[in-house]
């Protein structure tokens, strides 16, 4: 009874396998079983003190420039945007990013300037934000549908998860309400707000009208910082709302219209 | 059958030094070793069932992505009634608080890196 090379062969071959095997048996093994014992039953989670969202068909801004005027040099519109938002601080317009940001008026409404123009509008700097408009340009280019919008209430929208930092909407933008990451974001953010991502380089951001805010019953963090009162913000299609009824009874400006953006930003001069 | 006797001396040193790997490993313990995870202390269950969670996390952090930022959902309903919000940051680790102890220690196993970090922010590192 002698046991041939090929039967000894296949022997060894099979125990080395063997011992091979069970290592990952066990490891792969408990896995499971740890999976499978975890039935504990739920707990009941805290409830959070729910706020109703603010919603609308229609949000649109009513800016008063006079009240800006008044209030030479603040900045609390912008300061409080880029606090919560994350926004970084790089000391160079190269690199610049901003959401909201004060602009001359001048620059602001360059079709409106004139050699004559009063000393109040001359001197004045008034916020410049994303105008939401209701024919945007950014979106119609944007490869990716990383911007978009949005339909229920007319946000223009950002999906920073999408954008592949192609810089179209970028171009496409006539207000230059958009801002791209040409470099690291974290390290210029002074103070980080927890609850709310940054950005990274490579991709573009601005405004979204705090959507996030208002899904929590807040109003945008720019109105609610203005001491003076000179941001309005409501629904459009309400005609009660607020900016109905200012928009009803004031002159009123917008930046660019012969470009047929239809921005929903209205400002008072 | 004349060298019998070499042959089988040779295969024995061959089948140590192939297994070699595998007796130091199973004689060092590594071979058992699974990640340790640390479980929220003041909790008992996730956000969905457990085992759901372990194979599935990263498809229902997706569906929170897509649901917040493109339709708008920022909350889901608990069973208690109660509301919870879909995020990644405030929602997973306020409850899961230490990410180094809790996901990193599975994903390090795993050979898993996601991305998100770029952005979301990780609490206990401010
Ligand atoms: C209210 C607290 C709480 C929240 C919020 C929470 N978890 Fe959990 N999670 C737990 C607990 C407790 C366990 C352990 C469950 C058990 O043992 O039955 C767990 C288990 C898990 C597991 C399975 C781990 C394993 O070893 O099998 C994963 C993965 C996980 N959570 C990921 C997440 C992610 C991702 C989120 C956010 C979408 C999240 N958790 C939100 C409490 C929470
Ligand atoms: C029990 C182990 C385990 C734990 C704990 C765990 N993960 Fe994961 N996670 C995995 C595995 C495995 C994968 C890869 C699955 C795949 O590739 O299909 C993964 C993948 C992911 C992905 C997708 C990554 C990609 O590149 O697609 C995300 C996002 C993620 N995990 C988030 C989390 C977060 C957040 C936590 C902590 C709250 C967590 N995970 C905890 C095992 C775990
Ligand atoms: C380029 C930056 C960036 C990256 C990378 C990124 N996110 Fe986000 N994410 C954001 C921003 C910005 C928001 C919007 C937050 C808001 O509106 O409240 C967001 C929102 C979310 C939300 C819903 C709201 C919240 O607070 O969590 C989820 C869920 C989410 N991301 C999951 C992920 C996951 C999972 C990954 C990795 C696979 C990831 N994100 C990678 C920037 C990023």
């Amino acid at each position: 009874m002698s046991i041939d090379r090929r039967k000894f062969l296949t022997l060894s071959g099979l125990s080395a396998l063997g011992l091979a095997g069970a290592p990952a048996v066990r490891v792969f093994g408990q896995d499971t079983t740890d999976v499978a014992q975890d039935t504990t039953p739920a707990e009941p989670a805290q409830p959070e003190q729910p706020r109703a969202p603010l919603v609308a068909q229609r949000w649109a801004m009513v800016i008063d420039i006079n009240k800006c005027v008044a209030a030479e040099g603040c900045r609390d519109c912008a300061l409080a945007c880029h606090k919560v938002h994350n926004v970084p601080d790089f000391d160079n317009p190269k690199d610049e990013v901003k959401w909201i940001w004060k602009e001359s008026f001048e620059h602001a409404f360059h079709d409106q300037e004139h050699a004559h123009q009063s000393e109040k509008l001359r001197h004045a700097t008034l916020p410049v934000l994303c105008n939401h408009c209701d024919d945007p340009p950014c979106t119609r280019v944007c490869p990716t549908e990383s911007t978009w919008k949005r339909e229920s209430d007319g946000l223009v929208m950002m999906d920073w998860h999408r954008c592949i930092g192609c810089r179209y909407c970028v171009a496409a933008c006539p207000y230059g309400s958009r801002s791209f990451n040409w470099r690291d974001p974290r390290p210029h953010i002074d103070e980080i707000n927890k609850s709310y991502p940054t950005r990274t380089r490579g991709v573009v951001e601005k405004c979204t009208f705090c959507d996030e805010r208002l899904a929590r019953g807040q109003m945008p963090a720019c109105v609610e910082a203005c001491k003076e009162k000179a941001m309005i913000f409501g629904d459009l299609e309400d005609p009660e709302s607020e900016v109905r009824q200012v928009l009803r009874e004031t002159f009123t400006i917008r930046r660019k219209p012969g470009l047929g953006t239809h921005p929903e930003i209205y400002y008072i001069v | 059958m004349h060298d019998a006797g070499k042959v089988t001396i040779g295969l024995v040193i061959f089948l140590a030094l192939v297994s070699a790997p595998f007796w130091y490993n199973l004689s060092s313990g590594r071979a058992s070793y699974t990640p340790e995870v640390e479980y929220p202390k003041d909790a008992e269950s996730c956000v969905r069932d457990s085992a759901y969670m372990a194979a599935h996390h990263m498809d229902l952090l997706d569906e929170w992505r897509d649901q917040v930022i493109r339709d708008g959902q920022r909350f889901e309903e608990t069973p208690d009634g109660g509301r919870r919000e879909c995020s990644l940051t405030n929602t997973c680790l306020g409850c899961h608080v230490s990410k180094e102890k809790f996901c990193d220690r599975c994903h390090l196993y795993m050979g898993v890196e996601p991305y998100c970090w770029e952005c979301h922010i990780i609490p206990e590192e401010l």
